[in-house]
């Protein structure tokens, strides 16, 4: 494996297409495989995953180590076990996981193989979104060559453990990105998500134990345990190991992804990779890691990217995909589109959630056409206080769709005042 | 002895319940929806919000939902906090969002559990300025109206439509807030249990239909308890009428027997009592046409009849013991008729027989359901006592129980309950000549005539004690068919052998009989239960008499 500074997209070529297994492997692939099964227990490799600081791509960044740790730890021919891809990516501004399927699908497998192995699970299943009809192709074709090459099914590599991957489509709802409304869903039943205990480490899938780890996450798998947990430590700046795929998606000259070391601060992701604004063009705010994410300014554009200090700044790391929002584009708006998403993807189940964003979502529509009133704006912050607060909702989707709201109350109170003072949008009007 | 705190006050409660039904219990003013004693907690509607601190020294505290919440020794809530009460009004403000403002015609109106709730919260002032979402209804056949606008999306009646009742044509749809509970099409509700809906839905959604025809507010009928006719089991129910007619009947808690469920049969089967062709007046044969007679000419009449000559009494299984007894102390015992077959009366007072002299327990329907080992041999339950057929299907619920205290998950905890247990193994077996309606819950079916059912039956008696008669001439299929029953039942902490009258076969009750005894011999809580067709068949083998 090569020790390049970029492990997740060294072999992702647009041109050429994804590594068929033969490529894959020339370039470093499986040699992980081969380490981990040959020579380290499974408990060996949780341990280097947890030293690596390896924490969860898919935007809670749990640490990745210690999820798995709480699996029971019987081999996987005595207890059924699950291991499962999250590859229901669905958070507006978020398109890495995409990449890294269509791009290096092998990379997806063998990190599942390894996660399977250190916590025992014979079986895989990877939770891909439904639009993703290119990467599901492609999956299809990486796993009937890793059955191929022996990497998938009974006695890999003559060492015991017998493991293989189901690709599930899904029909397409967000709640399906929580991890316990995925189980729901693969179990043929409305994914609405579940209470714990059970965790899904000790009772998720059927019951059984299961592990459900981002696309991303299980994509650098390979490479710590091929380079060693403090190399991978070592590749990113700060607190936090690896690099990360980072994202811009707005008025920026060159909307897109990048890996680069985790702890890049904000603003050289946004000036030197993205080219910084359009011409015209000037950032007013920002979501750091996708729509569920809180608002922050131009202050923050020296923050480094780790779980951390964004979570100092106000806001959460996420995805790491970043939504700029410019100064030609009206705030309130913007949020109107976001709240109409979280609306219309709530699963229903939850009270406030339910019947709460719906308003939140009317009130926006209402301040952005002209009929907004002031009372809007309280109505505003109580939902977003009674629908933020942890624990008053079933599930974290009510309150991820109170953080942009809740900061952007705050960071666009003026522009809020102004469309209920000047009945509607100023910037429509000016256009 | 368990006590929590609550609003600065120490209350005595027990252990192993949640914080709602502690606070309920006290006495508390808490609102909720989505639990229910019978269905356990979800965490649904949110609307049970209190504030629980984490020890005398913590002034913030967080709010929890007391449903989903396990009461712990020393736990210190708060009920009247500001924010939770502001919570607890919010959350009826939410659903108060899309709901009709329905009630003066509203059915449900005057007992309706949204109305005691919203009161209870202090809710009464409309902000949400916006249009309100609509459904359309569907026809859900004869005994149960549908007005989905009113829904509040607590998520029962799925919950005891399909979780505990095992029906499968109601459903929810769609999703965020226009979620849906109906069938996939209009027709009607094709459960047993379906008109339990009425009440377990806390609005106006599901509606009692023939009441509706004869409608009357809850306040304007008088009610009287009563136990249901239509079979044996005797569930509880209230009768209301009005101005002399009978209106509905709803159930009534009896926690042996019926607990908060009734049989679509028991509850809208009461027509007969306000049926035309009912006889209301005593009838006498003229030429050869029944006619109506006033009472006092009948009274004279039937003297006359006697005076004459011998008169015969004839009963029914379905008249209560009074009437029966007097008709026997009229007629004299020579000349009293049960109005039962001949085979009817001896599998009567043969059931009766078997069941004073079982060595082990007579369950009641509750007990049955805890039973971890159930057999059914040839009664379709289903058919001829429906409510003892649903408390046999939350029996094979035990296996998944002990899986949930061994993981330390509650048993109200209801979905964790569920996931924990979906793949646990069934205790219950179905030998009938005829499909039933539990046979998805059981762990083996077996289909044959009522007599090779009951030499099964002898077969497993002499598994369990071999003192008992041996029977030759099994096939392989029925050895091991004798094998998995009597080896589940004999693992078995609380097994029960469950027969009936249903097809005359005295045969089948007494091996029925023979391997409850053989079980009691090692397992005291070895239980027993003959089904019976008529409400009073038992009162008549107890009576005896003559038979028709």
């Amino acid at each position: 494996m090569s020790h390049a500074e970029r492990p997740l997209t060294a072999m992702i070529d647009p041109v050429a297409g994804p590594p068929d297994c033969a490529a894959y492997e020339r370039a470093g692939g499986w040699q992980a495989t081969r380490t981990a099964l040959r020579t380290l227990a499974p408990a060996e490799v949780v341990d280097i995953v947890t030293r690596s600081r390896l924490r969860g791509r898919g935007g809670a960044g749990f640490g990745t180590g210690q999820k798995w740790s709480f699996v029971p730890r019987e081999p996987a021919s005595e207890r059924c076990k699950y291991l499962i891809a999250n590859a229901d990516e669905m958070e507006p501004g978020t398109f890495k996981d995409r990449w890294l399927m269509e791009g290096n699908p092998l990379q997806l497998v063998e990190g599942m193989l390894l996660a399977a192995y250190a916590i025992q699970a014979g079986h895989g299943i990877i939770f891909l979104r439904g639009e993703y009809h290119l990467a599901r192709t492609r999956l299809h074709d990486a796993i009937a060559q890793a059955r191929h090459g022996g990497w998938l099914g009974q006695d890999i590599l003559g060492s015991g453990f017998s493991f293989d991957i189901h690709v599930h489509v899904s029909a397409g709802r967000y709640i399906c990105g929580e991890e316990t409304a995925l189980l729901t869903a693969l179990e043929g039943r409305r994914a609405t998500p579940r209470s714990k205990p059970p965790f899904p480490q000790t009772g998720g899938l059927w019951g059984a134990p299961s592990v459900v780890n981002n696309v991303e996450t299980l994509s650098n798998l390979p490479h710590i345990i091929a380079n060693g947990p403090e190399w991978f430590a070592g590749l990113g700046i700060g607190p936090d190991g690896g690099t990360k795929i980072y994202g811009v998606s707005g008025r920026v000259r060159r909307p897109g992804a990048w890996e680069l070391p985790i702890g890049t601060p904000l603003r050289e992701i946004i000036e030197e990779h993205a080219g910084g604004m359009q011409p015209g063009y000037g950032l007013r705010a920002l979501l750091p890691g996708g729509a569920s994410t809180a608002f922050v300014d131009d202050t923050a554009l020296d923050m480094a990217m780790d779980y951390a200090s964004v979570e100092k700044a106000g806001s959460r790391l996420g995805t790491g995909m970043a939504i700029i929002l410019d100064d030609r584009t009206c705030p309130v708006g913007m949020l109107r589109n976001l709240e109409h998403f979280f609306a219309q993807e709530s699963c229903g189940w939850c009270t406030p959630c339910r019947d709460g964003l719906p308003w939140v979502e009317r009130l926006l529509d209402a301040i952005e056409a002209g009929t907004g009133m002031a009372e809007d704006i309280d109505q505003l912050d109580r939902h977003a206080r009674m629908l933020g607060t942890p624990g008053h909702t079933f599930c974290a989707h009510a309150p991820g769709a109170m953080a942009p709201l809740a900061s952007g109350l705050k960071l666009f109170a003026r522009d809020f005042a102004d469309h209920i003072a000047g009945r509607g949008c100023p910037l429509r009007h000016a256009a | 002895m368990t006590t929590i705190r609550i609003d600065g006050r120490e209350w005595p409660t027990r252990p192993g319940i949640n914080l709602l039904q502690a606070c309920l219990e006290a006495g508390a003013n808490l609102p909720y929806f989505c639990w229910h004693p019978e269905l356990g907690s979800v965490g649904a509607c949110r609307q049970c919000a209190v504030r629980q601190f984490s020890g005398p020294d913590d002034r913030t505290g967080r709010l929890v939902m007391a449903c989903m919440t396990p009461v712990s020794d020393g736990a210190i809530i708060a009920i009247e906090d500001a924010q939770a009460r502001a919570f607890r009004e919010g959350v009826i403000e939410w659903m108060m969002v899309n709901h009709p403002h329905d009630c003066p015609v509203c059915e449900e109106g005057g007992e309706c559990h949204l109305q005691d709730m919203t009161v209870m919260t202090g809710h009464n002032q409309r902000r949400y300025r916006f249009t309100k979402r609509t459904h359309r209804n569907q026809d859900l056949g004869p005994f149960v109206k549908h007005e989905m606008n009113r829904c509040i999306a607590c998520y029962r009646c799925v919950r005891f439509y399909r979780d505990y009742a095992g029906g499968d044509d109601l459903a929810a749809f769609a999703s965020h807030d226009s979620v849906y509970f109906g069938r996939a099409e209009d027709g009607a509700l094709q459960n047993a249990f379906s008109g339990n809906l009425v009440e377990i839905c806390p609005t106006g959604v599901f509606t009692d239909k023939p009441f509706s025809a004869v409608y009357t507010r809850k306040w304007d009928l008088r009610g009287a308890p009563s136990v249901c006719v239509h079979c044996a089991v005797g569930c509880n129910i209230i009768v209301n009428a009005r101005e002399e007619s009978v209106r509905r009947v709803v159930n009534r808690y009896n926690a042996a027997v019926n607990r908060y469920m009734l049989c679509d049969r028991g509850r809208f089967g009461h027509g007969f009592v306000n049926a035309d062709s009912r006889i209301r007046m005593p009838m006498r044969s003229i030429d050869g046409h029944p006619a109506p007679v006033p009472t006092r000419d009948a009274v004279t009449q039937f003297a006359r009849m006697a005076a004459d000559g011998p008169v015969v009494g004839i009963a029914s299984p379905r008249a209560s013991m009074e009437t029966c007894f007097s008709l026997r102390a009229l007629v004299g015992e020579a000349r009293f008729s049960t109005g039962q077959t001949q085979v009817e009366q001896a599998c009567g007072q043969l059931a009766c027989t078997l069941l004073r002299q079982h060595p082990g327990v007579i369950p009641s329907l509750h007990e049955m359901e805890s039973a971890d080992g159930v057999l059914v041999l040839g009664e379709d339950v289903c058919a001829t006592a429906p409510r003892l057929g649903l408390s046999l299907r939350q029996s094979v619920r035990q296996p998944t129980f002990s899986m949930a205290d061994a993981a330390k998950v509650p048993r109200w905890m209801d979905a964790a309950v569920r996931t924990i247990g979906c793949d646990a193994p069934s205790g219950l077996f179905i030998l009938t000549p005829a499909p039933t309606d539990l046979d998805p819950v059981a762990a083996q079916c077996f289909r044959a005539v009522p007599d090779n059912i009951a030499r099964i039956g002898f077969a497993i008696a002499h598994r369990i004690d071999p003192s008992t008669p041996a029977v030759t001439d099994l096939t392989d299929e029925q050895v091991r068919l004798v094998e998995h029953v009597a080896a589940t039942l004999l693992a078995a902490k609380k097994p029960l052998v469950v027969s009936g009258m249903q097809y005359g076969s005295p045969a089948l009750m007494r091996a029925a009989a023979a391997i409850a005894s053989a079980l009691a011999r090692t397992i005291p809580a070895s239980g027993l239960s003959l089904v019976l067709p008529e409400c009073n068949s038992m009162g008549l083998a107890l009576l005896g008499g003559a038979y028709a």
